[in-house]
């Protein structure tokens, strides 16, 4: 009786017989190139994104009512006037002023409730709390919109506080913002803080430091890049906010500096003026174009800016 | 400073002040950040109940099966129910493929050291952060007017919305992919299985629940989206149904715009009751997801 051997030279079970024939090496590829083309396409709507922003914004500025100096100098935004000015310094102003105030009601919101999850509250405290925050993040912002105009300005800023303010203002639009982004920042300070290692801690506590001391002076420093990451991003989300300050802030740009008046955003400019139907190529329509080519920039910068900082901290711990 | 020089100098210099003030500024650090901490959520809880104020007394069955009217007694919002629904299904249809797919790209066959899955990856991350109304300029020129010319209709607005949501998808899935142990895979494989075998019948079965909660959570925020439909020009007086893809339509939030926008207050108090309605609808929707998750998640 021969003893069947590899060297033998009796067919034992071939690659082929065990992982089916090779055609499905070939599917194999075809499953990965197909995909590769679905992963692709977020680069095509990138891609969508600049070229239709780039196009009209370019005919914008081929448009003889329009000089790119006029554009960026100029204090009045009139463009559907029969005489049209076109100066976006308005626009711009009443966006950095929104989100600034928006910023200064975030950041210490934002950055006191990381603080406090992280370090201070009790696993049940913090199961109460995160999907509180959730909650606040999950609601519409059309919502906030009617809850600034309905009842903070009249309620809160002119009847509390019995300030002098329109019915649409900056501040309360500005205000609302900055509540709408605090599970923004939160949520990033709060993981850049949990990442700080539990051993720096107990370094400080060996010295005699209290909670307290650990928590402003060492987690605070140590998170502080990771922090930044959640400001810049909740910045980017203020600038980029419409609905909030479309409806609460008004739409008359303005280069006035005080928040108690109407002011329009760059985003309420594009919502104001996409609401109506405006004929494609008008220069109103470019002047969409235009407004959201500048915005797009700006919320990019902003974002870069915000994945470095993550990245710097998740290097220095992970 | 040598090291006998800092033992010499006192306590309250090295640690800040002494112990008994310490506590007081302690427990005043800890009120600081209750109280921080609860601002928000207060603010939260001042809307839900002021909009209950306002919208419940409008609540009946003939708002929710009436269609918009220039008198506010009559007017409901059934046309912007039904065109919520055709939207999200529209969205649902497309992220799921899309979504999934891309995930299954990025965590299982893209090679991380390549430029051009680089560029993905910080593309994607980018799109996440890009403005919502930015996304309704490109719908504008691109799906309603421009190459695919789908004029204003629930079709462009679902695409237009399915883009804005997206990123997030790809961004859970991926989340979920990962949490399934690279040993399932390894399993697969050693036994024979092909990469896309492994793929299809273990880690995709496994992660299941975690895309689905994704799928869930993106679309409750594309219906909660206002400023692109605006943009994509969905009508705000629509008294009728929507009857297909290529019909006109509007949607909750694009009718509470609708009626916040009208000076009259009481079709302000209709814009309460219509938010009641979407913020019911999305609870819902979370609170599936967060049983799903809860129910099928894997601890491994």
């Amino acid at each position: 009786m021969a003893t069947p051997s590899i060297a033998s030279g009796v067919a034992g079970p071939t690659a082929e017989s065990v992982f089916g024939p090779a055609r499905r090496r070939i599917g194999e590829k075809a499953i990965a190139f197909a995909l590769f083309c679905a992963a692709a396409t977020s680069v095509v709507i990138t891609v969508g994104i600049v070229v239709s922003l780039t196009g009209e914004t370019l005919a914008f500025f081929a448009d003889d009512a329009v000089t790119a100096s006029g554009f960026l100098t100029d204090g009045q935004w009139t463009p559907l006037f029969s005489d049209p000015q076109f100066g976006i310094r308005p626009l711009v102003q009443g966006t950095l002023i929104i989100s600034g105030i928006a910023l200064i009601v975030a950041i210490p919101l934002g950055i006191g409730t990381a603080a406090f999850l992280s370090e201070y509250a009790s696993p049940r405290v913090r199961k109460a709390v995160k999907p509180t925050l959730e909650l606040l993040a999950g609601v519409p912002t059309v919502v906030f919109g009617y809850f600034a105009l309905t009842f903070f300005t009249p309620s809160v800023l002119q009847g509390f506080l019995g300030m002098d303010v329109s019915v649409f203002n900056g501040l309360a639009g500005g205000i609302i913002v900055g509540v709408l982004i605090v599970p923004t920042v939160a949520s990033v300070a709060e993981d850049a803080m949990s990442a700080v290692p539990q051993s720096l801690r107990e370094g400080a506590y060996g010295l005699g430091a209290s909670r307290r001391q650990v928590t402003v002076r060492v987690v605070v420093p140590a998170a502080l890049s990771g922090i930044t990451a959640g400001v810049v991003l909740g910045a980017s989300r203020a600038v980029g906010e419409t609905m909030v300050v479309l409806i609460a802030a008004g739409q008359v740009p303005t280069t006035s500096l005080d928040p108690r008046n109407p002011m329009e955003t760059m985003t309420a400019f594009i919502g104001a003026t996409g609401k109506g139907d405006v004929p494609t190529g008008s220069t109103g329509y470019k002047a969409i174009f235009a407004v959201g080519f500048a915005l797009f920039l700006m919320t990019l910068i902003l974002n870069m800016i915000s994945i470095r900082f993550v990245r710097r901290y998740r290097q220095v711990y992970e | 400073m040598t090291s006998a020089e800092a033992s010499a100098r006192p306590s309250s210099e090295v640690l800040g002040v002494p112990p008994a003030a310490r506590t007081l500024r302690d427990r005043s650090f800890i009120l600081l950040l209750g109280v921080l901490t609860s601002i928000a959520l207060i603010v939260l809880a001042v809307l839900l109940i002021d909009t209950a104020i306002d919208g419940i007394p409008q609540l009946s069955i003939s708002f929710l099966t009436s269609f918009p009217s220039a008198f506010p007694a009559k007017a409901g919002i059934e046309s912007a129910i039904t065109g919520t629904l055709w939207l999200m299904a529209v969205v649902a249809f497309v992220i799921v493929p899309l979504g999934v797919a891309s995930a299954l790209y990025l965590e299982e066959f893209a090679d991380g050291t390549r430029w051009w899955n680089r560029t993905i990856e910080v593309n994607i991350q980018n799109l996440a952060a890009v403005p919502s109304i930015v996304y309704g300029i490109l719908g504008l020129a691109y799906i309603v007017r421009g190459p695919l010319s789908l004029g204003r209709t629930v079709l462009a607005g679902g695409l237009t919305l399915a883009l804005v949501v997206l990123p997030v998808v790809i961004i859970t899935g991926r989340e979920a992919l990962r949490a399934v142990p690279p040993s399932i895979k390894e399993g697969a494989l050693a036994l024979g299985a092909t990469r896309w075998q492994a793929i299809w019948r273990q880690i995709l079965p496994a992660s299941i629940p975690g895309i689905a909660t994704g799928v869930i959570l993106s679309i409750s925020r594309a219906i909660g989206e206002t400023a692109p439909l605006i943009l994509v020009g969905a009508a705000t007086f629509v008294a009728f149904n929507p009857t297909g893809l290529d019909s006109p339509f509007t949607a909750l939030p694009l009718q509470i715009f609708s009626w916040i926008s009208q000076p009259n207050d009481e079709f302000r108090m209709l814009a309460a009751a219509a938010i009641i309605v979407l913020l019911v609808i999305l609870v819902i929707l979370n609170a599936v997801a967060i049983r799903l998750r809860n129910r099928y998640q894997q601890r491994w």
